[in-house]
This record gives structure tokens, sequence and C-alpha cells, in this order.
């Protein structure tokens, strides 16, 4: 039974890394209805960041993300403006097939500067550090991350609802035309979104560094589980997302505790189950 | 041929100048043959080299453009044979860590490059398809750094005869099931085993009920602890810590790629599982891969099939394996690794099989030099006629423990007791002890 509750524990904790890992593309998805395929190496790309700044500065490893989330956002903002406002539209395809572009460039050239190796963050002491709890032990990256996804997704949901640049947001999902009409600059509005979606991928390249160890190659198999997690939260849903993260986690610790072989299989189950009983997620956001 | 029909229409100006063109063509082509024609009376051997340069097998190619760059220099003056003078070009084809890449670029090499004999190196996914290719067209090939189990009954060998054209140098699965076992026997332990196999070729191998670990271990009087096969690059080992907590396990063995190395012992730290040895293969045998663990790689244990205290020396270039590891170390800047030593020793033995085929333009006499190798390489001898099926020569394998000493990893062999004649380097102890 303990043992049941600690596959289901640890496994809730690793759905943090999921939420955190879908937040970005989440918000993305939620103002712009925009895919980005280049999501997971956006992710690897911040955690090579973290890697130079830790290896060449010398930084300790979460001064790096003072510097990366604020880099990151730059960067989204610009790559917005100049780049994917070009391809939005009523067409999702210029802008799947221009992030598919940017996923290959962005391996190939992660491939070339750092080479295939897996690598991995040293956090020194955090690394192994532990929380006993009664017959359990709780990682403190786990929690870190956990406690990381709770805040980005909630501080995130309390801008969207709370501020006038988060209204004009869901505003904008919801009829980008007619705020265009009430005077918002929709280019704007979305080159914020992506500037924090940038910052939120910052943040999780930086806890993936140090949680497990990546390669230019990583990617595609963060962008999946992103995915799902989205997706079985319910599209647009920053809490879905959260909830679909730690259905994703719980699903795949539980199916490794049957047997190892069903980890993965088991996560991809409980998203089929969920997109034939509910293909529109579990907390979809109301539309009229 | 439609092209042809449409001249019938076409005014006769048009027409000159399509046969014009057409001649010219034909001198061009002409011209781009015919420096191969030349090539081939200078007397030049072309050796067909195929190796995963890019993708998650990327760390085993690490070595090569020092090794290529070793060969090349030493064989610019060509090699003898027979009296005469030959000049050897190494073509190298990039694997991308893909079998079904593998098996295109020596298909090219072979009918485009027309190479005299075809190499590759580095795990099932590279050796296999080539040497598939090689036996295919009648070329000769020898390969190694792969398992000899996996490459010779992989490709669905006879142990009665053996493959016509292919030879390949390693060791094999009985070797490294001693050589772990060697190595725990060496610590005071409750003899309960924990075992981390992907459901991948080689954690399948390993595994297996009849051929891999479990009989040994049974018969060695060991518990085996085996949750089943999980898929690779997982983020979660939780299941499998829970299962050897509650089993009491102290020693854990495995064969998995890196990251899911780090991650299983990140995570057994953080849920206070503490063996007291590690043996893996794979995911140990690379200082980057020790160094990226921090402290937390000090003490691991892994198969060794070289290292710099091997007392073997190169032929080629008379190099003995420390004089190997240094030269790498300063030219590159980054710690030796073994398949730096498989690599170099792969050229030696083709360059030796070349020298004593008397006519390297027939590929049967290159075959028949290679089944007659007998040679001190830097990995050991090569012969293989002895190995335990044809075709399959059999290099030493030993046991060695990582130390973490100043941030930088270093290798000491602990166990020997298959090869003697590699000494040991320090005494095997427990991790933390």
């Amino acid at each position: 039974m303990t043992d049941l509750l600690n596959a289901i524990l640890q496994g809730v904790l690793l759905g943090g890394l999921y939420a955190l890992f879908a937040a970005g593309l989440s918000l993305m998805f939620g103002v712009m209805r925009f895919v980005n395929l280049a999501h997971g190496d956006f992710i690897v790309a911040a955690a090579f960041g973290a890697l130079l700044l830790v290896d060449m500065l010398g930084l300790p490893p979460l001064l790096a993300v003072v510097i990366l989330v604020p880099a990151f956002a730059a960067f989204g903002y610009l790559g917005q403006r100049l780049v994917l406002n070009r391809v939005m539209g009523r067409d999702i395809m210029p802008g799947i097939l221009l992030t598919f572009g940017f996923s290959v460039m962005l391996q190939n050239l992660m491939l070339e500067g750092f080479s295939a190796n897996s690598r991995r963050l040293n956090a020194g002491w955090l690394d192994t550090a532990s929380l006993p709890l009664g017959p359990f032990q709780i990682g403190f990256v786990p929690l870190l991350m956990f406690t990381t996804a709770l805040l980005v997704l909630g501080g995130l949901g309390l801008f969207m609802s709370q501020t006038n640049t988060g209204r004009l947001m869901r505003a904008t999902s919801d009829d980008a035309q007619i705020v265009g009409l009430m005077g918002a600059d929709r280019r704007h509005l979305f080159a914020i979104a992506t500037a924090i979606a940038s910052g939120v991928v910052a943040l999780a390249g930086v806890l993936m560094a140090i949680k497990t160890n990546f390669d230019p190659s990583s990617g595609s198999i963060r962008l999946l589980f992103a995915f799902e997690a989205v997706i079985m939260g319910g599209l647009g849903s920053l809490w879905g997302t959260l909830a679909g993260g730690i259905i994703l986690g719980v699903a795949q610790g539980l199916g490794a505790a049957i047997d190892p072989g069903y980890q993965i299989l088991a996560g991809h189950v409980v998203f089929l189950i969920i997109l034939v009983l509910r293909p529109q997620g579990l907390f979809p956001r109301q539309r009229p | 041929m439609t092209d042809f029909a449409a001249d019938d229409s076409t005014p006769r100006t048009m027409m000159i100048s399509r046969r014009s063109f057409g001649r010219a063509a034909l001198a061009l082509g002409a011209a781009a043959v015919l420096p191969r024609l030349s090539l081939a009376a200078d007397r030049v051997i072309r050796v067909g080299f195929v190796t995963p340069q890019t993708g998650p097998l990327a760390v085993f190619a690490e070595p090569d453009a020092f090794v290529l760059e070793q060969f090349r220099k030493g064989l610019a003056d060509g090699i003898d044979i027979n009296g005469e003078k030959w000049a050897v070009e190494i073509i190298v084809k990039d694997s991308q860590s893909s079998s079904n890449r593998a098996a295109t670029v020596a298909q090219e090499l072979i009918l485009n490059e027309a190479v005299h004999i075809l190499t590759a190196t580095s795990t099932p996914d590279t050796t296999n398809p080539v040497a598939d290719q090689a036996e295919l067209n009648g070329v000769p090939c020898i390969t190694n750094d792969t398992p000899w189990q996996p490459h010779f009954f992989g490709r669905g060998g006879d142990p009665a005869k053996g493959f016509e054209w292919t030879n390949h140098f390693f060791w094999g699965l009985e070797d490294v099931i001693a050589t772990f076992t060697g190595i725990w026997e060496k610590v005071e332990t409750n003899k309960v085993v924990g075992a981390l196999w992907p459901n991948d070729p080689d954690g399948n191998g390993w595994g297996d009920p009849k051929m891999g670990f479990p009989p040994v271990l049974a018969e060695k009087g060991y518990t085996l602890v085996d949750p089943g096969r999980y898929q690779v690059m997982s983020d979660d080992f939780t299941a499998q810590i829970t299962a050897f907590k509650n089993a009491g396990v102290e020693i854990v063995t495995g064969v998995v790629p890196p990251p899911d190395f780090a991650t299983f012992w990140t995570q057994a730290a953080q849920q206070g599982f503490h063996p007291k040895v590690v043996t893996f293969g794979k995911a140990l045998e690379f200082p980057q891969v020790i160094s990226s663990l921090g402290e937390r790689g000090d003490g691991l244990s892994v198969e060794v099939w070289w290292s710099p205290n091997h007392p073997f020396k190169s032929g080629f270039t008379g190099q003995s394996s420390k004089e190997l590891a240094d030269a790498y170390e300063a030219a590159t800047g980054k710690p030796w690794t073994m398949p730096l030593a498989f690599k170099h020793s792969l050229f030696e033995v083709v360059v030796d099989a070349l020298k004593r085929s008397g006519d390297p333009t027939k590929p049967e006499a290159i075959r028949d030099a290679i089944r007659a190798t007998n040679y001190d390489s830097i990995v050991g001898k090569v012969n293989f006629t002895t190995g335990p099926v044809p075709g399959i020569s059999k290099t030493p394998l030993v046991g060695g423990q990582w130390s973490v000493v100043d941030g930088k990893p270093q290798l000491a062999i602990v166990e020997n007791g298959a090869h003697p004649e590699i000494p040991t380097s320090a005494a095997m102890r427990p991790i933390g002890g």
C-alpha cells in the first residue's frame, strides 16, 4: 500500500515537470491558437544555455534562471513581432511548418555546437537532497519543480484574469478582429504572450537540466508529453494543463509499479482514454 | 527516349545545338571519369569506414578524427605490397546512429566508391548492417566494438560455417558476466542483485533467462531482483527503486544509456536507496558521463575493454597504450575513451591484412589475408581462427572502478580474473567506502 502511495506521490511530482513543460505551449495555444512544434527544442536550448552560463561564468544554476528568463522573453517578443506574426492567420499550417523548420534548425545547431553527448547540470547538494515525509522520501528537485509549476501556472492564471493585458489577451483569443476594432494592437499582444511563454520555457529548461540528462535530440519527447498534458487538461486552460501533467505523471508511475515496461505506455493509454471519452479535455475553456 | 522523338519536329539549327550540347556533355562526363581511371593506375586502395558521427551514438565516434589523422599521416607514403607501392585512401561515411542509414552508406561505399575493404565500429546498429552489405556484395569487411553474440547471431550466423567475407573482433556476453560477478566477489555484500535492463537489444540479451545474466547469477548464489524491461529514456525510476529497497538490494547492475543512468542514480539518492556496488555497461563506459555525475560518480564500476594500463602496443605507430592515450589527450584536450583504441586497432588490422594480401585488387586475396590475421594490436591479439565461432576474435575484458579526484574521473582496473596479463591498479571498494 505504501508502495502504491509512493508511486502516486512521485507521479504527482513528475506531473509538475510535465505541466511546466506544457505551460508555455498551453499559453500560446490559448491566446493565439498557435502550435509551436519547436517548443521542446527551445526547452533543450534553454538547458544548454544554463549549462553555458554555469560552466563558463561559474554561476550557481538557479542564478542562471535570472539571466535566461528575461533573455528568452526578449527573444520570444522579437521572434513573434518579426517572424511569427507574419504567419498568423486563419490557416494554422504556415505556423506549424515554420516552427517545424525551427525545430530542425535548432536541433542541428545544438548538435553542431554541443555535440550529441548527453549533458547534465550539476546542482551540487540540491541534486540528491530529500525531505522525509512519513514513510516517503520527497526529493528537493522534484518538489522544487512541482512548486514552480504551481507558481507559474497560478501566476499566469492571475495575470490572465486580473490584469488589463491579460484580459485583452483572452479577448483576442475569442475574437481578434473585434479587439482590433477596439484599438488594441494584436501584434503586440501576441508578442507579449510569446514572451511570457518563452520565459516559462527558459525556466523549464533550466530545471530540466538539473533534473535529468538532455541532448540536442531530446526535445521531441518533451514536446510529446507537453502536448498530452495540454490536450488532456483541455486546450487553453492553464489549470487543466497542470491537471493533465499530473494525470500523465501518475499514470506513468502506476504503470511502472505494475511493470516497468508499462511506464510510458500507461501514460499514452490514459491519454487515449481521455481523448475518446472527453475529446475537449477535462477542463476546456468555456466558449460561446 | 522522348527527348529524341521530340528532335524530329524541331528546326535543324536547334538539332545541331542539341547535338553539340550532347557532345559537350559526353566530354564532361569523360573528364569526370578520367581521374578515377588514372587513380586506379596509380595503385590506390580505398578503405570504406562507417561510423556513427552524429546522433545518440556519437560519443563512440569522438576519437574518429584523431585516429583518421594518425593513419592518414602514417600512410602518407603508401604501403608496400609485394614490392609495389600502394596509396591508401580512407573514405568515411556517417551512419547517423541509424542502422538503415548505415546499410545505405555501406552500399554507396561498395557501389559508388568501389572500396576494396569495408570497415565499421560501434554497436550492432552500425556493424551489423555494414557487415551484411559486405557479405551480400562480396567485399572483405572488418568490424569491431559490438559484443560478438549480437553481431554474429544477430545476423543469423551459423556457428559451424561462419561468414565468408566478414570478420569481427570484440568481447562477448560471457566475458561481461564473468567480469561483473568478478567485481562483485571483491566486496562484502548480501549478494542480492537488482537489475535495470531496458527493452532494447542489449537489455533483452543481458536479461535473457537462458543466455544472459540470470542463470549464471543463480549458479553463483546471487538473488536476482528483476522488475522487468523498461522503456529507455525514462523520467522516473520510482518503481524499480521501490522494488530494490524492499528486497534489500546491495548490488545494482544493468546496461542503460547514460541519461537513464543519471536519472536513476539521482532518484535513488533522493529516495534514500544506497547500494554498495553499482556496475553498469554502456552508461558508465565514458568519462564524460562520470564527470556529469560529479561526486556521485565516485565508486561506480564498469567493464573495461581497454585502458592506458593495458600492456599492449600499436603495431602501426609503435605507441604503448599509455602513449596513445596521452597523444589523444594532448591533441584533443578531451579525456581518453575506450573506443579510441578500438578505432586504432581496426585500421591496424586493415593495414596488416592489406600488406599480406599480395594483390589488393583481388577481393579473394584480401579476404584470405584477413582470415590469416595473427596480429598484436593495441587492444591485444587479433586472430579470427581462434574465436568461439569462425570469423570472430575475442579481445580481453577486465573490470574497472571510477574514482573522482579533484572533480576529474579516473578509471582503475580492479578485476582481472580472466586476464591476469592486464595488471590491476587499485582494490575494489564499496561506494562511499
